[in-house]
C-alpha cells in the first residue's frame, strides 16, 4: 500500500508530523508519458490546465454539473473536475487535444465545424470528449433512459437519444440543434 | 492532506482503523464537490479504486452480491434484468460521466436523503454490508440511515457492498425533478412487487433519511393476496389509498427544490403510476422493466 513515510522517526509523534502534501503520479495523456508530482489535493482538471498546459478541457462549474472539462479516463468519458489527480496514476487520459491525429480533424471536430454547432465555443471541447466516449457507449449497446427496448444492443441514435445521452453537456450559448446534428451526423 | 491508497481490501480497513478519520473515495462525484469547494478539508483522504474486488459482483446464494466499487452505468448495463429498479433509477443518475464514476456504495457511504440507489435499494429489502478489522456485519438498508448524510457506519468501518434478491417481480422507479439529467431529485419513488410474497417500497428526498412505506406494504400485500393468481384490474380505491398510505409515511420539509406540500402530490402521484405500470406488467406475466 501506498502509505507515505509518518515523517518522524518510528511514527511515535504521529499527530505532530505532517504527512506528505503531494504524490509522484505517472500517467499517460495523449498518448504522452508525464511523471509529476501532484498536489494530493488537486483535481485531474487543474492539473491538465496548470501543470500541462493542456488547457483545452475548460473550468465551467468545477462540481460536475457542466461537463466543460469532460475527457476520456481509460476510454470513458469522466468529469475531470471531480476526479483527483493522484488516483490517475497508470491511468490513460484523452484530452480534445488529443482527439486529433496533428494532421487531420477527428470526425466530430469536422462536423462540429461543418454544422456551425457552437457559438463561444466554451463547452465544445467538452461536448467532442463526451460525443466521443458516449458514441463508443453505444456503439457496446448501452441502452440509456430513453432506449425503449433495453435489450436492443444496437440503439440507433435518434435526436432523443443523442439528447439524453448528451445531456451530461450543458451549452450556454444554445447551440444544442447543431451540436446533436454534428453528432448525429457521425453517428450516422 | 494524507492520501492513502490501498491495492488489497485488508489493506484497505487497515489503514481504516490506523486513520478514522479519513474520508473514503470511490467514484468521488460527491466527495470531490465538497473538496473543490472547501466544504471538506479531510486530513486523509481513503481511495478505494485500486481495489480489484469492490467492482466485481455475483449470486450468493439466492442474493446478488454487489461490491460497493461497480458503478452505475455498470449496473445499468449487468444488472438490468436481476435488479430492475435500481437499473432504472442509476440510468437517471447525475449524467453519463457521472454514472461512469459514481457508484451505489458511494451512494449509500454518502447517505444522503435524495440518494437516486436508496428508495430502489429499500424497495429491494437489500442489506449493506459493513466491515472493519474488527469483523463484518450486514445491516438492512432502512436501518442503515441514520439522519441526513448520516448512518450507522462506525469511524473504522467501510462499505463492502450490498446484497439484493433478483426480482421476481415487476419493479419501478420514478423521480421528479427540473430536468432528467444533474438535478437532485424533489421526490423520488421505488416500488417492487414480489409475486405470491409482498410488496417492498423506498421513498427518496421526502424525510430526514430514505424511507420505507410500512403501512402501504401491509395495505398492498393484503390487497394483492388473493390477487397475484387472478391477476384481475386493480380498483382505482386501492390504488388510491395506497397513494395516500405511500405519501403519509413521507416527512418532508419545505426547501429550494419543493415545498413539503408538493413533495406529498409528488409521492401520491409516483407511487399511483409505479403501481399501474408494475401490476399491468404482472398481469401481463412480464418480468418488468423500467
Amino acid at each position: 500500500m501506498d502509505v507515505p513515510s509518518k515523517g518522524t522517526a518510528g511514527g511515535a509523534q504521529r499527530t505532530a508530523a505532517r504527512p506528505p502534501a503531494r504524490t509522484d503520479v505517472t500517467v499517460s495523456v495523449n498518448g504522452a508519458v508525464e511523471r509529476i508530482k501532484v498536489d494530493n489535493r488537486a483535481s485531474l482538471l487543474d492539473v491538465l490546465r496548470e501543470r500541462l498546459g493542456l488547457t483545452g478541457a475548460k473550468k465551467g462549474c468545477d462540481h460536475g454539473q457542466c461537463g466543460a472539462c469532460t475527457v476520456l479516463l481509460d476510454g470513458r468519458r469522466v468529469n475531470a473536475c471531480l476526479i483527483l489527480a493522484v488516483t490517475v496514476d497508470q491511468a490513460e487520459v484523452v484530452t480534445v487535444e488529443g482527439l486529433t491525429d496533428g494532421t487531420r480533424l477527428h470526425p466530430l471536430q469536422a462536423a462540429f465545424i461543418e454544422r456551425d454547432a457552437f457559438q463561444c465555443g466554451y463547452c465544445t471541447p467538452g461536448q467532442l470528449c463526451s460525443a466521443v466516449g458516449m458514441l463508443a457507449e453505444a456503439a457496446k449497446g448501452r441502452a440509456s433512459a430513453v432506449t425503449a427496448d433495453l435489450a436492443d444492443d444496437a440503439p440507433v441514435l435518434d435526436e432523443a437519444e443523442i439528447r439524453e445521452r448528451m445531456s451530461g453537456n450543458l451549452c450556454r450559448c444554445g447551440a444544442y440543434p447543431n451540436i446533436v446534428a454534428a453528432i448525429g451526423e457521425v453517428a450516422g | 492532506m494524507r492520501f492513502l491508497r490501498p491495492h488489497t481490501w485488508a489493506e484497505a480497513l487497515g489503514a481504516k482503523a490506523e486513520f478514522p478519520d479519513a474520508l473514503p473515495l470511490m467514484g468521488g462525484t460527491d466527495v470531490m464537490v465538497d473538496v473543490n469547494f472547501g466544504r471538506a478539508r479531510p486530513n486523509a483522504l481513503l481511495d478505494l479504486t485500486a481495489i480489484p474486488e469492490l467492482r466485481t459482483w455475483a449470486p450468493d446464494g439466492d442474493a446478488l452480491r454487489v461490491g460497493a466499487g461497480v458503478t452505475y452505468a455498470r449496473l445499468v448495463s449487468e444488472l438490468a434484468d436481476r435488479l430492475p429498479a435500481l437499473a432504472a433509477a442509476s440510468r437517471t443518475v447525475g449524467s453519463p460521466q457521472i454514472r461512469n464514476r459514481g457508484t451505489a456504495g458511494g451512494n449509500l457511504g454518502s447517505a444522503s436523503p435524495a440518494g437516486d440507489a436508496h428508495p430502489p435499494l429499500l424497495a429491494g429489502g437489500a442489506e449493506v454490508e459493513l466491515e472493519s478489522v474488527r469483523g463484518a456485519r450486514r445491516v438492512a438498508v432502512e436501518e442503515f440511515f441514520a439522519g441526513p448524510k448520516r448512518s450507522v457506519l462506525e469511524p473504522d468501518e467501510l462499505i463492502a457492498g450490498f446484497r439484493a434478491r433478483p426480482a421476481t417481480g415487476p419493479q419501478y422507479f420514478a423521480k421528479v425533478g427540473t430536468r432528467n439529467a444533474m438535478v437532485i431529485a424533489v421526490c423520488s419513488f421505488a416500488l417492487a412487487l414480489r409475486p405470491g410474497e409482498g410488496v417492498g417500497t423506498g421513498i427518496g428526498s421526502a424525510g430526514p433519511t430514505p424511507l420505507r412505506a410500512y403501512a402501504a406494504e401491509e395495505f398492498l400485500a393484503g390487497e394483492l393476496a388473493d390477487r397475484w393468481e387472478k391477476r384481475d384490474a386493480l380498483p382505482g380505491p386501492v390504488i388510491g389509498e395506497f397513494a395516500e398510505l405511500v405519501a403519509g409515511a413521507a416527512r418532508p420539509i419545505d426547501d429550494v427544490r419543493g415545498t413539503a406540500d408538493y413533495r406529498a402530490h409528488v409521492l401520491r402521484v409516483l407511487a399511483r403510476r409505479t403501481l399501474t405500470w408494475a401490476w399491468a406488467d404482472h398481469c401481463e406475466g412480464g418480468a418488468g422493466c423500467a
